[in-house]
């Protein structure tokens, strides 16, 4: 595994993710996940990302991105073109979620889902007794100022996976600087999942 | 990196196809000989790996940086092209070519026909984007280049660097098509053809039969102007002009109030004194011909080594981001490497001269990429 200096999530996908794979990196943000994948995988990687500064921050990596959004889909791709789909703290600021989760699922023979637990202690507590939206070290902003248009928690997304019968492969429940094992719907900050039909 | 501004810069002139060698054009006639003017700044190195293309937009010419010897005014790109620039001639050797059909010192319908000592006019055989870049590929032969590192254009530019790509993929390792197309949408085609019969209604055009007469400035200079209308944006003309007026009342008659109105006059009366109505007339169907569509850029099931850099502005509506997309779709199939950014601009068209300093970090920092894999894939 890499070193402590690199964020766990990427730790952890950079785990999953099969050496010389093919990777497409869905909000891809500045880069940097793409660039370890490609340093460390040695991965065949491109990203998609809306933000215009973050496509300059990723050309200046010298990784290949498409400016463009998720929720037009991804129809160019032929079926099960790439070894990895990445959707890592993205999907829940796309506005047709299931569309985007569809279309990755399409288009990768893996999918790898980053994203933040809503349903962490802390998050219930600040509903519970603060009678507040939560705001936590993963769900950092207010409710006026968040990107994340859908909230879900490791159940939810459990639920949707054996509701729709996907296979998960893998799961990952990530608390502040490392992995958690114990009851991991109420402790765990983050999960990462991977998925496939 | 401190940046400088390259000197007494000339203009070359390269002649090939010499009868009866002549160059064979799309459309089955053939010429000879022809002319190709060209423009070099910076050094080829020894193993010449890397030489950039540069491919100029309609009205351009071979002349992209630098400074004439005494004259006050650089080449169309000199903000792009010189030393510490995003092309950057201490690192790359930049070629500039014209095209040809143009009137720009390369052989084009005002050239002397040497079978009649006249100039061709019509004679002239129609030209195609492909014809052009074909070429230029004599010239990259004759510089001794191989594999150039980079194609790169805007707008008709942009469409060179293209066919590049269709018909030399295996001359090219990367290809930079900014603010254009595969193909003209109608809408594209009838403010060229608005343009040409402007040319042709105006009674001096003569059926191209003007040299060594009056020629047909006005037309030409109307034509001008409604190219200029697409290549601003309602925005960047709010900007520039608003409603703001020449004097400080309207005068009620019929001459240019509004300063939008000065501009369009200067611009079209400017024009006729540097460019050739023929011309006009073979290069606007020359990109209203061109069409890559579809799997005419890359043969379906193929794919390419070559990387691409896609660039589009968002106020663009004469060449709109979509158009630069489709561009990206066929690449985004065959899983070839590629980027996509739409520049955020309010300068419409003109933005690919403008938007130096976005245009520039992307630049940059894609040449330096494909400059630093070129072994990679040597063998």
């Amino acid at each position: 595994m890499l070193n402590d200096e690199v964020r766990l999530d990427h730790r952890i996908i950079c785990d999953v993710v099969a050496p010389n794979s093919r990777v497409l990196d869905l909000g891809c943000g500045d880069g940097s996940l793409m660039l370890l994948l490609a340093t460390h995988n040695n991965a065949r990687v491109q990203g998609i990302e809306v933000s215009d500064d973050k496509i300059y921050e990723c050309v200046e990596k010298g990784a290949s991105v498409f400016h463009g959004d998720l929720d037009i889909g991804l129809s160019e791709y032929p079926d099960k073109s790439f070894d990895y789909i990445i959707l890592n703290q993205s999907l829940q600021e796309v506005i047709k979620a299931e569309y985007v989760l569809n279309e990755a699922l399409r288009v990768g023979q893996k999918v790898i889902i980053g994203f933040s637990n809503f349903a962490y202690y802390k998050a219930r507590l600040d509903v519970f007794f603060g009678g507040k939206v939560p705001v936590t070290e993963s769900l950092p902003n207010q409710w006026y100022q968040t990107p994340n248009l859908h909230f879900l928690s490791i159940r939810d997304f459990e639920d949707y996976c054996s509701h729709k019968k996907l296979k998960v492969l893998n799961r990952y429940y990530l608390g502040e600087d490392k992995l958690v094992h114990f009851m991991p719907n109420l402790f765990a900050l983050n999960a990462i999942f991977v998925i496939s039909k | 990196m401190k940046k400088k501004t390259l000197v007494n810069v000339e203009t070359k002139l390269f002649t090939f196809a010499e009868p009866p060698n002549e160059l064979l054009f799309e459309s089955g006639q053939k010429l000879g000989p022809i002319t190709l003017a060209y423009e070099t700044y910076g050094d080829l190195n020894q193993d010449a790996s890397n030489a950039i293309l540069v491919l100029h937009a309609f009205s351009g010419d071979a002349h992209a940086a630098g400074y004439y010897k005494g004259d006050k005014k650089p080449g169309w790109w000199d903000d792009m092209i010189g030393p510490g620039k995003a092309l950057d001639t201490d690192k790359y050797f930049v070629i500039s070519s014209n095209i040809i059909g143009g009137c720009k010192g390369s052989t084009g319908p005002s050239s002397k026909n040497p079978k009649t000592g006249k100039p061709y006019a019509l004679d002239f055989p129609v030209v195609t984007i492909a014809d052009m870049v074909n070429a230029q590929r004599r010239l990259i032969d004759h510089l001794g280049i191989h594999k150039l590192l980079s194609v790169i254009g805007g707008s008709m530019g942009g469409m060179q660097a293209l066919q590049w790509v269709a018909a030399y993929p295996e001359r090219i390792r990367s290809a930079i098509p900014i603010a254009t197309a595969l193909k003209h949408s109608p809408q594209q085609i009838a403010f060229n053809e608005v343009g040409r019969q402007a040319v042709m209604a105006d009674v001096e055009w003569n059926h191209g039969n003007y040299y060594g007469k009056s020629r047909p400035e006005r037309g030409l200079a109307v034509a001008r102007m409604v190219g200029h209308i697409t290549y601003m944006s309602d925005k960047s003309m709010e900007e520039k002009f608003s409603r703001k007026l020449k004097e400080k009342d309207s005068n009620y008659k019929f001459d240019a109030d509004f300063e939008v109105e000065g501009y369009l006059r200067y611009q079209g009366d400017s024009f006729v004194r540097r460019f050739d109505a023929n011309s006009y007339l073979y290069i606007t169907k020359a990109i209203d011909y061109f069409d890559l569509s579809g799997a005419k850029l890359i043969p379906t099931g193929k794919s390419l080594d070559v990387a691409f850099l896609v660039i589009a502005f968002k106020s663009d509506w004469l060449y709109p981001p979509y158009q630069s997309q489709e561009i990206v779709r066929q690449l985004k199939m065959r899983h070839m490497d590629a980027t996509y950014m739409e520049i955020r601009s309010t300068y419409g068209h003109d933005a690919f001269l403008l938007e130096v300093e976005e245009e520039t970090m992307l630049i940059r920092h894609f040449l330096g990429r494909i400059f630093a894999e070129r072994g990679r894939n040597a063998k």
